[in-house]
């Protein structure tokens, strides 16, 4: 999913020259050939966040499209309040791409882990955000994004992410993507773990439980007329993201659900409300905190029972 | 120089014009603080001389939308009252406008928001951002005339941002961009130095790669060799800092130097006495 976005913002650079890429001193074997080409329209901000995105917002208030590229936690947390005043108070034209959502960087310990971004992200005006499952969805929603002025916010997994998303129809911002077609209960997820969600619903229609999958990729704006169909004609909706459980996707969904008066049997996957005093690999992550394939399957077992 | 700066320096104001300009900023400011029971008095009056040679002599801007326009961003947002009474003083907003300030409403608050009002360029209030958005201004008008100044406390300058973007400017050689640090010696709660020190202010940025002046921020003769030179350094790869010496509370003798004028308000019979004052000098 990096290299389709770099590649396509690269691509799309060639012919406006007012895009203009920052980088926070990442993206190693990634961005080497868009320097190469295009030198005036890619910098190097350095380790340096807060700032960046200043000049990310000085830039877009002088013309230019800016996109801004770092991990998860340094796009997002480090420089919140930059984005939160420069960019979405002045609701410039900036993308801030953040790479390693969720556990992708699982090993590098908890400062990598990107656990809080949507939550933050949610709560800014102006701001819309995406988290593409897989390569094939990045680029088709990224697409648009091209052509939607105002804050954005691209949560991005790692690389080498499978494609997961083929059989659907092109995604399309601010509409749920259905991957998998279900009548009893309904998976709605946000990003790459998407893909345990498939998994999940496959094993479940093996023992008779019809799930189906919708990916949200869009979080803001959100699909309320999707969430809305579903818990109407849906026995349990689950909902699965990689982020915390407090202000995500779940959370997200909660309130259409409440607001609405729409009472259907309901379970929020995300990570608990806690640090972890270990790391490992994303999946192993993924299964500690209980998002992995067998913790779906179960959770939709027991609320269609 | 270009010719348009030629002929600007043909209109400028003599120092004596600068200071009756600055008497009715500085009346203006302490009415509006006064009716409105608002706060940063001292912090408005230790740039006021700097903002009125800046709209009247520096900043090259036929109207507030003129695309090749100069750009000044003021950081330390707190200042306000005194950045819309420039702005009011050299035209760009209306006295009605002006009038509005801190009512209930309004676009004009006590922190500067960028759009609110002809010719404020950007939003700034939470300190340790005006820099790095004036980078990217410059940044993206590097091949034309166009200057670029922004004014930072040097309260402000304890905020690590400030330095993240100071190595900015020097790594990409913004050689348009001129900083200047309003150095009132005082923040929120007393004295920089006892704070968080930020003497030898020059010295910092002369570290960070920048060419330095110092002046006296209240002296227009300085202040205007200082500004001038901005204009006239096209062939220096480095950024300008201008450190202003300067006197919080500027202007009405038992106002200078004194923190608690960074947060009350005049009453009735203070902001007479105060006029009173402004005008006998």
């Amino acid at each position: 999913m990096r290299n389709t976005i770099i590649n396509a913002i690269h691509t799309a650079a060639k012919t406006n020259k007012d895009i203009i890429f920052l980088t926070g001193d990442l993206g190693y074997s990634v961005v080497e050939q868009f320097q190469a080409e295009l030198p005036n329209q890619i910098i190097n901000c350095g380790i340096a966040e807060q700032n960046m995105v200043g000049v990310a917002a000085g830039l877009a208030l002088a013309g230019k499209k800016v996109f801004v590229y770092s991990i998860v936690p340094f796009a997002t947390m480090r420089c919140f309040e930059q984005i939160r005043v420069d960019v979405c108070y002045q609701n410039l034209d900036v993308t801030i791409i953040g790479v390693g959502g969720g556990f992708a960087y699982g090993t590098l310990g908890t400062t990598h882990f990107g656990l809080e971004d949507l939550a933050l992200m949610r709560s800014l005006p102006n701001m819309k955000i995406i988290a593409p499952a897989d390569p094939l969805e990045a680029a088709q929603l990224f697409d648009q994004v091209l052509n939607i002025k105002g804050p954005w916010y691209i949560r991005l997994n790692r690389g080498g992410e499978k494609v997961i998303s083929e059989g659907a129809l092109s995604a399309q911002i601010g509409a749920g993507s259905i991957l998998k077609k279900g009548s009893q209960a309904i998976i709605f997820s946000i990003g790459n773990i998407t893909e345990v969600a498939l998994e999940a619903a496959t094993i479940l229609e093996k023992e008779g439980i019809s799930a189906e999958v919708i990916h949200l990729h869009t979080l803001k704006p959100l699909d309320n007329d999707i969430i809305k169909d579903r818990a109407r004609t849906r026995k349990a909706i689950v909902t699965l993201e990689e982020h915390t459980i407090n202000g995500g996707l779940g959370s997200a969904i909660s309130e259409v659900l409440a607001e609405n008066g729409l009472a259907v049997a309901f379970h929020r996957l995300g990570v608990e409300d806690q640090y972890f005093s270990f790391i490992g690999k994303q999946d192993f992550l993924r299964s500690k905190a209980g998002l992995s394939v067998e913790s779906v399957v179960e959770t939709i077992k027991k609320l269609c029972q | 120089m270009n010719g348009i700066r030629v002929i600007l320096y043909k209109n400028i104001m003599t120092s004596a014009e600068l200071a009756l300009e600055a008497k009715k900023i500085r009346k203006t400011i302490l009415t509006l603080i006064s009716k409105t029971n608002s706060s940063h008095v001292g912090s408005c009056f230790s740039i006021v001389d700097i903002l009125t040679i800046l709209y009247h002599n520096i900043l090259s801007i036929s109207s507030p939308v003129d695309p090749n326009r100069d750009i000044f961003i003021l950081s330390k947002g707190h200042a306000a009252v005194a950045l819309y009474t420039a702005l009011a003083s050299r035209g760009f907003i209306s006295p009605e406008i002006l009038e509005s300030y801190a009512q209930n409403g309004s676009s004009l608050a006590g922190h500067v928001v960028g759009g609110s009002a002809p010719g404020i360029e950007a939003t700034a209030g939470s300190l340790g951002h005006g820099l790095s958005l004036l980078a990217g201004f410059a940044l993206a008008n590097k091949d034309n005339n166009r200057n670029f100044y922004c004014l930072l406390g040097d309260g402000e300058c304890n905020e690590g941002s400030v330095w993240e973007a100071a190595s900015f400017c020097n790594q990409f050689k913004l050689n348009k961009v001129t900083a200047i640090i309003d150095c009132n010696k005082q923040q929120s709660l007393g004295y920089t130095a006892d704070i968080m020190d930020m003497r030898n202010m020059a010295e910092r940025w002369s570290v960070f790669g920048w060419e330095t002046i110092e002046v006296d921020g209240h002296n227009y003769d300085e202040l205007q060799k200082a500004l001038v030179h901005s204009h006239s350094r096209r062939d220096s790869s480095k950024p300008l800092a201008i450190i202003a010496r300067t006197i919080k509370g500027k202007g009405v003798s038992w106002m200078e130097d004194k923190i608690d004028w960074h947060y009350k308000s005049p009453t009735a019979e203070q902001l007479q006495t105060a006029i009173t004052e402004i005008d006998s000098i």
